[in-house]
């Protein structure tokens, strides 16, 4: 095999592995909530993951910073919440969770991902 | 952050101390700067700052002294979301049209067979360079835009694999153009293929433009079922008839409605009657006759007659606000056969980037002369063709439509995993008492001339049965004689005296009692058929009998036979004995009788039929049946009677109408239909391509997909996916 051959399995190799590494073994963070957070709505969620308290009602603030169609729309589908997020406002949506557990959230495309744990 | 102005309606003032109550409770909350209440107009105007108080906080800073403030907060956010919408639309397809052109002339001056009837300058590498650039960095902008966020969170999306896609091939040939000699000097041709990064852009954003469009379609019903709201009520306010917005109506407001006009919100008819048109709320085709003492329904139409009506239920709380809510509740909740897509969806473009890296080593190292190029374009390839949007639209997109239909037809599904549990219902268990039958008695059979005499004496009886009776004496009209010594005999039936003569009504025991001979024969064949005899003797002479029964519904026999049809076993379940329970069934077509069930047994016998592995559908309408509504695989209630029965139910018929069962479960068999094609499509588009793109047809048949190709592909899988769902608006159910 010629040394540009090497040079490129060696170098995709490193790509694959960098590729699975960077979106595949992300660490979310998870930030804890007591009453209302606000959630800025930009190429995600940040906050990504909160964790709110059983039985209490939480308010939670979108606010769209990023034009990308996708996002404009937030589904919360266990709380059978389904929001338009206008550009720069404020959206908000209070839950108070019945049950305990791993409650995910995306956007109308089910492309962006976010997670609320209810303890 | 900025200041606005804001002014809206305050509702319950009547002095100037009032005033000035309110102008200081809105000027001390946080974020507005000035406040002015007005006494005449009834109205508020402030200055304030909304990120810093919100239209929840200005309505509980009216609230907590006593009064009501009136945002109209969601209707002017609807307008403008929709403002914003249509603007959206108008760039995209502004984008649309600008990359497409300029492509066209990038593809004229560099496509071989064309290139050669192009004007020499379109030719030129820097001239297509120039032409690429907005395309690239204008119209594409939106991917850039979307992508370099998605990566600072470290998730990926089809806007990253399309700015990656076309990014490639516009590096490179920007590269091409500056140094072309460098291509040269390693035995590469220096060609350009700004047409693949410009096209691609083009068809994608083209693509959008139409998915956005249908995506539209697919919350018409939700929109339609808004903008059935009327928008101002016509009050009576000391003898004066006054039009107000409907946002101003309270409880127990007097509201006249003349014909033609559309009855603002719910409540009592007072005076006058009507012949009114409740099909847009109710699906119910025919108009249905309302006079004094009825309740009527907001955003129905008033046909013919004039009345006037106490507004009882206003708000979030009208029939048509639950129903909005309950559609737009189900069309955000999730059906469980998403979870597959979910679960592949957060995988799938990462995944995608690693083929692509996968592609561009293969081809480089196994693939023809220049490798370089194959590597290249069939890396792009395989970055554009990818479409996780398809994936995604599957099954929300049907679950629109679905329950959207299904409102428009008067039957409101709870939520998605209702839609999708409905289809493989085999059992439907009917309630008897109130479902199946009108739940109230009638009189069936009168042998003998006894109507008036039984129905003079019944009127001062409280029973339930002399109810029916009394009601057949008025639609005879017959005269009511008058009666003397009335006197009720609890279990036995009632007597008294009518013109001198001593009359007495009951059943068989009373005439026994009294020593009155009667003819059994007929009794006990009345019997047989579930019903309940009551006799009437004159001055000890047996004169003649009247039976009562409840009465099936006219549609629970078609009900039923649609049911059977669909190869569903139906049950009737029912707390009356053997006999009346099962003339009952008989008459409905049902063979399957569950008699003598006391009311909290039913609970049981639904979690017995499931334990025979059925999937059970429970028919009810009262609070008893909230168990079993709750317990059954799907509940549905009939009617929007009891809020109880409809909050643990998973259907509800607001149009009352026993063949919607049928109807219900057909639409969750052709809305699972049209998800699973939708899946099909969409998984198999990419399963099937995604290694086309990757040249693996490319061995045996010398086949290539050229990345202009892929991105048309793609656009089209998207529309496919939604249109599909669209298509589910013409379903017969």
């Amino acid at each position: 095999m010629s040394t540009d051959k090497i040079i490129v399995t060696v170098a995709g190799l490193a790509g694959i592995i960098f590729i699975y590494w960077f979106f595949l073994m992300k660490k979310e963070k998870e930030v804890s909530v007591a009453g209302e957070v606000d959630i800025t709505v930009s190429g995600g969620y940040s906050p990504e993951v909160i964790s709110i308290p059983l039985g209490k009602p939480t308010k939670i603030n979108f606010i769209r910073t990023d034009p990308t169609e996708c996002l404009s729309e937030v589904v919360l589908p266990d709380f059978k919440i389904k929001k338009q997020l206008p550009l720069n406002q404020k959206v908000t949506v209070e839950i108070t969770p019945k049950e305990k557990g791993e409650f995910g959230y995306a956007c109308g495309m089910n492309m962006y991902h976010g997670k609320i744990i209810v303890k | 952050m900025t200041e606005v102005k804001k002014t809206f309606p305050i509702k319950g003032m009547h002095c100037a101390s009032c005033v000035r109550v309110i102008e200081k409770s809105l000027s001390e909350l946080q974020g507005v700067s000035s406040a002015a209440v007005n006494l005449v107009t009834e109205k508020a105007s402030i200055v304030y700052d909304p990120s810093r108080a919100s239209d929840q906080d200005l309505a509980s800073a009216v609230a907590n002294v006593g009064y009501k403030a009136v945002l109209e907060q969601k209707l002017m956010n609807k307008d403008e979301q929709k403002q914003e919408k249509q603007k959206e639309l108008k760039s995209l397809r502004n984008k649309v049209m600008f990359s497409l052109i300029l492509g066209t002339f990038i593809v004229w001056g560099s496509f071989p067979g064309l290139m050669e009837f192009a004007p020499v300058f379109l030719r030129n590498n820097l001239v297509q360079f120039l032409l690429a650039i907005p395309v690239q960095f204008w119209a594409g902008l939106t991917f850039y835009r979307a992508a370099i966020p998605a990566i600072k969170h470290r998730t990926a999306n089809m806007d990253t694999l399309v700015a990656l896609g076309t990014s490639v091939a516009f590096s490179y040939s920007a590269f091409v153009t500056a140094f072309p000699q460098v291509m040269q000097s390693i035995g590469i041709e220096p060609a350009t293929y700004f047409d693949v990064s410009t096209i691609i852009i083009g068809l994608i954003l083209l693509g959008r433009y139409f998915e956005a469009k249908a995506k539209a379609g697919t919350s018409e019903a939700i929109k339609r079922l808004i903008g059935l709201q009327a928008k101002t009520a016509r009050v009576v306010k000391n003898g004066q008839e006054v039009d107000i917005p409907i946002s101003q109506v309270s409880v127990g407001m007097v509201i006249r409605v003349r014909p033609g006009e559309k009855i603002p919100v719910d409540g009592k008819i007072l005076e006058g009657g009507s012949s009114i048109d409740e099909s847009m709320v109710t699906g119910e085709s025919m108009p249905v006759d309302r006079t004094k003492g009825d309740s009527v329904v907001g955003a129905t139409i008033n046909k013919t007659g004039t009345f006037t009506f106490k507004a009882t239920k206003i708000g979030k709380d009208t029939l048509l606000s639950q129903i909005i809510k309950l559609v737009e509740e189900a069309q955000s909740s999730k059906a469980p056969i998403q979870r597959l897509s979910d679960l592949i969806s957060s995988y799938f473009v990462p995944a995608v980037i690693m083929l692509a890296i996968l592609t561009f080593v293969i081809w480089y190292i196994f693939g023809p002369v220049p490798s370089f190029l194959f590597a290249m374009l069939n890396m792009v390839a395989v970055l554009i063709i990818a479409c996780p949007c398809a994936m995604g639209l599957a099954t929300p997109t049907a679950i629109m439509v679905g329950t959207g239909l299904g409102a428009s037809k008067g039957i409101l599904i709870k939520d998605a995993s209702s839609l999708e549990t409905a289809h493989k219902i085999d059992t439907v268990i009917f309630d008897k008492t109130g479902t199946l039958t009108y739940g109230k008695p009638t009189v069936t059979d009168i042998v003998g001339d006894v109507l008036q005499l039984a129905a003079s004496l019944e009127k001062g009886s409280e029973h339930s049965l002399a109810e029916a009776i009394v009601r057949k004496g008025e639609e005879k009209k017959v005269r009511f004689l008058k009666v003397t010594g009335f006197k009720a005999i609890p279990g036995y039936g009632v007597k008294g005296k009518v013109e001198g003569k001593l009359v007495v009504f009951g059943n068989r025991r009373l005439m026994e009692k009294e020593n009155i001979t009667f003819a059994r024969l007929d009794l006990a064949k009345l019997e047989e058929e579930g019903k309940t005899v009551m006799m009437l003797g004159v001055n000890s002479k047996f004169r003649g009998l009247i039976a009562v029964a409840d009465t099936l519904k006219d549609t629970a026999k078609d009900a039923v036979g649609k049911l059977r049809k669909l190869g569903i076993e139906v049950i009737m379940i029912t707390g009356d004995n053997q006999r009346t329970a099962h003339a009952i069934a008989s008459k409905a077509g049902i063979k399957t009788v569950l008699a003598e069930v006391l009311p909290d047994e039913k609970e049981k016998e639904v979690k017995r039929l499931q334990a025979e592995g059925k999937k059970v559908a429970f028919v009810g309408d009262g609070i008893n049946d909230a168990p079993a509504l709750a317990q059954a695989d799907v509940g549905i209630a009939m009617g929007a009677g009891t809020d109880v029965a409809i909050e643990s139910s998973n259907i509800t018929l607001v149009n009352k109408d026993l063949r919607s069962i049928a109807t219900a479960i057909n639409l969750s068999k052709k809305t699972m239909r049209t998800i699973k094609l939708n899946l099909f499509w969409a998984f198999g588009y990419n399963v099937i391509l995604i290694p086309v793109a990757m040249g693996v047809l490319y061995p045996f048949f010398h086949i290539l997909l050229n990345p202009i190709f892929a991105s048309a592909a793609m656009a089209l899988s998207s529309i496919s996916v939604v249109s599909n769902s669209l298509f589910l608006k013409k379903a017969k159910i």
